[in-house]
């Protein structure tokens, strides 16, 4: 049997068209993000068999209402549509459009068919044709169009095989005429004069080159400088645009007007009720922030059980290879550096999993456009936009994903200020980190009968999280000096019951990125910290023998002798020279060395405690040392106090340093790439941590 | 000027044809077209931002924006 051909398919459509759930559908589990997280979320490509010859690489493109991009995530589309000439240039474009809003959908279907690339339309949410009262004649829209049109209902289902016969035949029969020749009509000279500037483009291409200033790798540079020279009539270029835009839909309207009808008096008003509640001025708020208590109550309820559970089986595990392999570095290596760095990371997950499973939910229902209605108005007055509030609440998830999606928002000053704040919203990096200390210094009960203490707690640093990000934003409001124009449209998409295939998608694909993204840098630094801890200068080698000297006459037990011995040898180890070195500046926060080794490790990334505490407690304690880390570090006790080394006032301070400080490479690193500088990454990382350092510092001195 | 923003709740205008010219390109392509039929649906606090309905399609947009598309109201 011959390799079947491979097509490249590019997926494009309206955002809210139901695009995700035909490439799910298109795809399945054949799918992969590029270089996520740390680098890029750009690309989502998958795999779909079409037929026995042929199968289809397809991209999933950011949602769009038009090619002309007006926010980061848009141009990505423009740039892969331009660059026609690369050898992963799209073959076919496969155009999603939902049934209801058809007319819009076609403006991005005209722009596309004009790239003369050989393309699909497929009108999705055919089930829902009858109960809205449209129906449609296929034939002549095809016809009208010159392609392939198909009715599908991809989260039926229905009409997947179809669409991919419908590729393969584009593919093959290659035709591809522009449907609205546009430009000619507009002014005639101007845009013949346009078209002699190059063969290798067509007409469309080139128009778009010089309004939107983008320019496809393949061009000469004579030919570049000959647009460039070209659009020197900024008004000229609006104005056409303005032309172009409202001859597309005399054009889309002439066609609808032949094909599609539409039965108003069967319209529901389900979504006309439902905006009346989601978007009234005062219930839409309690609503909002009910949803919110909501989700942060869960988050802490329904995770304790399994998070419990792994890291107990991680407890086990350590013991496990202890016990049963021969003794040496290899053994100390896994069971006191590997296991409890990957335990570390896996602990996460159900909290991550719960809280991306809620954002899908919000986001697939459309509620949140509601919200982004609602706060717009308010988080202008911090310098921010409606849309600020998707980054602000995803970023209780990871910040990463959370700073990327901030690419929706139009002006660059709303948008700066979204992603310098998003790092002070409670990620669920520091979720373990909250998680263990609540769990040391506040007492399990209920309030009221039903509300945790402990969630309580939680909800309280969720508060802080905000409030400090809003406050931050309010000051950055006044103080930066950044000049930008910002424009501001939302579409409420209608009200739809959120499909599981997606959410399950969803939640799996970013839930492995993170553990994945976060895994590598938390192993990697576990097996570090490890050799750091289990290596030293002479004193270090000389621990032992010291610690038997000074106490060769008085009377202790084996075990005793031991424990100091293993105490001895982690405070003369690297890591605890470092630890000891900043004892100085950390002590009047209320810490010791090794809580210092773990605020070290931790600005690689916050959820490092946890892991930190866990392998030095478990290299410095003995052997056959079952305990959990939780019980490990109630156990720990001050030296100098005789309390216990986790009381309430160095929690506090803990609490407060972990919510302020900008302890995550990765995140910085993001923010770099976004903002294209290392002044703002510096800005919060030096920023952030001052402001941890004088709150912790305070907390600790009125507590204490 | 009798714009987007002076309707009250519920009530229609079309959009003026001479106002092509202010209506950002964004918001045409989004089927915000002169001679096109807009409601308002629903206000936030404080007026802004506004829901509306045009041409089919469901946006929120700002006052800002909404002040400066002339409509006629029908008579």
């Amino acid at each position: 049997m011959s390799t079947p051909t491979s097509i490249n398919v590019a997926l494009i459509g309206n955002p809210n068209t139901g695009k995700t759930s035909l490439f799910n559908q298109l795809t399945g589990l054949n799918q992969k993000v590029g270089n996520y997280p740390g680098v890029t979320v750009d690309k989502k490509t998958g795999i779909s068999n079409l037929s026995k010859d042929h199968k289809a690489v397809v991209t999933d493109l950011p949602g769009t209402y038009s090619i002309n991009p007006t926010s980061l995530d848009e141009s990505i589309v423009l740039k892969t549509l331009l660059n026609s000439d690369k050898e992963d240039a799209p073959e076919v474009i496969l155009v999603v459009a939902d049934i209801e809003n058809l007319k819009r959908n076609l403006l991005l279907f005209s722009q596309i068919k004009d790239l003369e690339i050989p393309t699909v339309l497929a009108i999705n949410m055919a089930d829902e044709m009858k109960r809205k009262g449209i129906s449609i004649d296929l034939t002549e829209l095809q016809k009208e169009l010159g392609s392939e049109v198909l009715l599908i209902s991809a989260r039926k289902n229905e009409g997947i095989e179809e669409v991919k016969s419908a590729i393969v035949k584009a593919y093959i029969s290659a035709k591809a005429a522009p449907l609205c020749s546009v430009n000619h009509k507009i002014d005639t000279d101007y845009f013949e004069r346009l078209k002699e500037i190059s063969p290798n483009y067509s007409l469309y291409e080139l128009w778009l080159m010089i309004t939107q200033n983008s320019f496809p790798d393949s061009i000469s540079e004579e030919e570049k400088q000959q647009l460039i020279d070209f659009k020197h009539d900024a008004s000229k270029l609006k104005k056409y645009q303005h032309k172009e835009t409202i001859y597309r839909y005399q054009k889309i309207n002439e066609v609808l007007k032949k094909t599609y009808v539409v039965d108003r008096s069967k319209a529901s008003d389900l979504r006309a009720k439902l905006d009346k509640v989601f978007t009234h001025k005062i219930f839409g708020y309690v609503l909002f922030f009910g949803i919110l208590l909501l989700i942060f109550q869960s988050i802490f309820d329904w995770a304790t059980v399994p998070m419990d559970f792994i890291d107990g089986l991680f407890a086990d595990a350590s013991t496990f290879v202890k016990s049963q392999f021969p003794e040496g570095v290899l053994n100390d290596l896994i069971a006191e550096g590997i296991i409890p760095g990957i335990g570390g990371v896996l602990i996460f997950i159900p909290q991550i999993a719960i809280l991306f499973l809620f954002i899908a939910i919000l986001e697939e229902t459309g509620y949140m456009s509601r919200v982004v209605f609602l706060m717009d108005k308010i988080m202008r007055r911090f310098g921010m936009s409606g849309k600020s509030v998707i980054p602000l609440i995803s970023g209780t998830a990871c910040a990463i994903p959370a700073v990327m999606s901030t690419r929706t928002i139009a002006g660059w000053k709303e948008r700066l200020i979204t992603i310098l704040v998003v790092p002070f919203t409670t990620c669920s990096a520091r979720l373990p980190v909250y998680a263990i200390l609540i769990a040391l210094m506040i007492p399990d009960r209920r309030v009221l009968g039903f509300l945790s203490l402990q969630g309580l707690t939680l909800l309280a640093l969720y508060i802080l999280g905000f409030a400090t990000a809003i406050l931050a934003a309010y000051i950055l409001h006044k103080t930066l000096k950044v000049k930008s124009k910002s424009f501001f449209v939302v579409e409420m998409p209608d009200y739809k019951a959120p499909s599981l295939k997606n959410m399950a998608f969803d939640v799996l694909e970013k839930t492995k990125a993170f553990v994945i993204g976060a895994g590598k840098i938390i192993l990697a630094l576990s097996i570090v910290l490890w050799f750091l801890a289990s290596n030293g200068p002479q004193s270090y080698v000389d621990a032992e023998k010291n610690v038997r000297a000074q106490i060769e006459n008085s009377d202790i037990s084996a075990d005793e002798l031991q424990q100091k011995i293993a105490s001895a040898k982690l405070e003369n180890s690297y890591i605890g020279i470092m630890g000891k070195t900043i004892e100085p500046v950390i002590k009047p926060l209320g810490y010791d060395w090794k809580i210092g080794i773990a605020l070290i490790t931790s600005f690689a990334a916050r959820e490092v405690f946890v892991g930190t505490l866990a392998t030095i407690y478990s290299v410095e304690s003995d052997d056959d040392d079952t305990s959990t880390i939780k019980e490990r570090m109630a156990s720990e006790i001050n030296p100098t106090t005789g309390e216990k080394r986790f009381n309430f006032p160095v929690g506090m301070s803990l609490l407060v340093f972990y919510a302020f400080a900008m302890q995550c490479m990765a995140t910085l690193a993001i923010v770099k790439r976004e903002t294209k500088s290392w002044k703002w990454p510096l800005i919060q990382l030096f920023g952030m941590g001052l402001i941890a350092y004088v709150s912790s510092l305070i907390v600790f001195q009125i507590l204490s | 000027m009798t714009t987007i923003a002076s309707l009250q709740i519920g009530e229609l205008g079309y959009i003026s044809e001479d106002s092509l010219d202010q209506i950002p390109l964004k918001l045409l392509e989004m089927g915000c077209l002169p001679g096109a039929e807009v409601e308002l649906v629903q206000l936030a606090p404080l007026n802004d931002p506004l829901y509306i309905c045009v041409n089919g399609s469901h946006l929120a947009i700002r006052k800002e924006t909404a002040e400066k598309i002339a409509i006629i109201k029908p008579s």
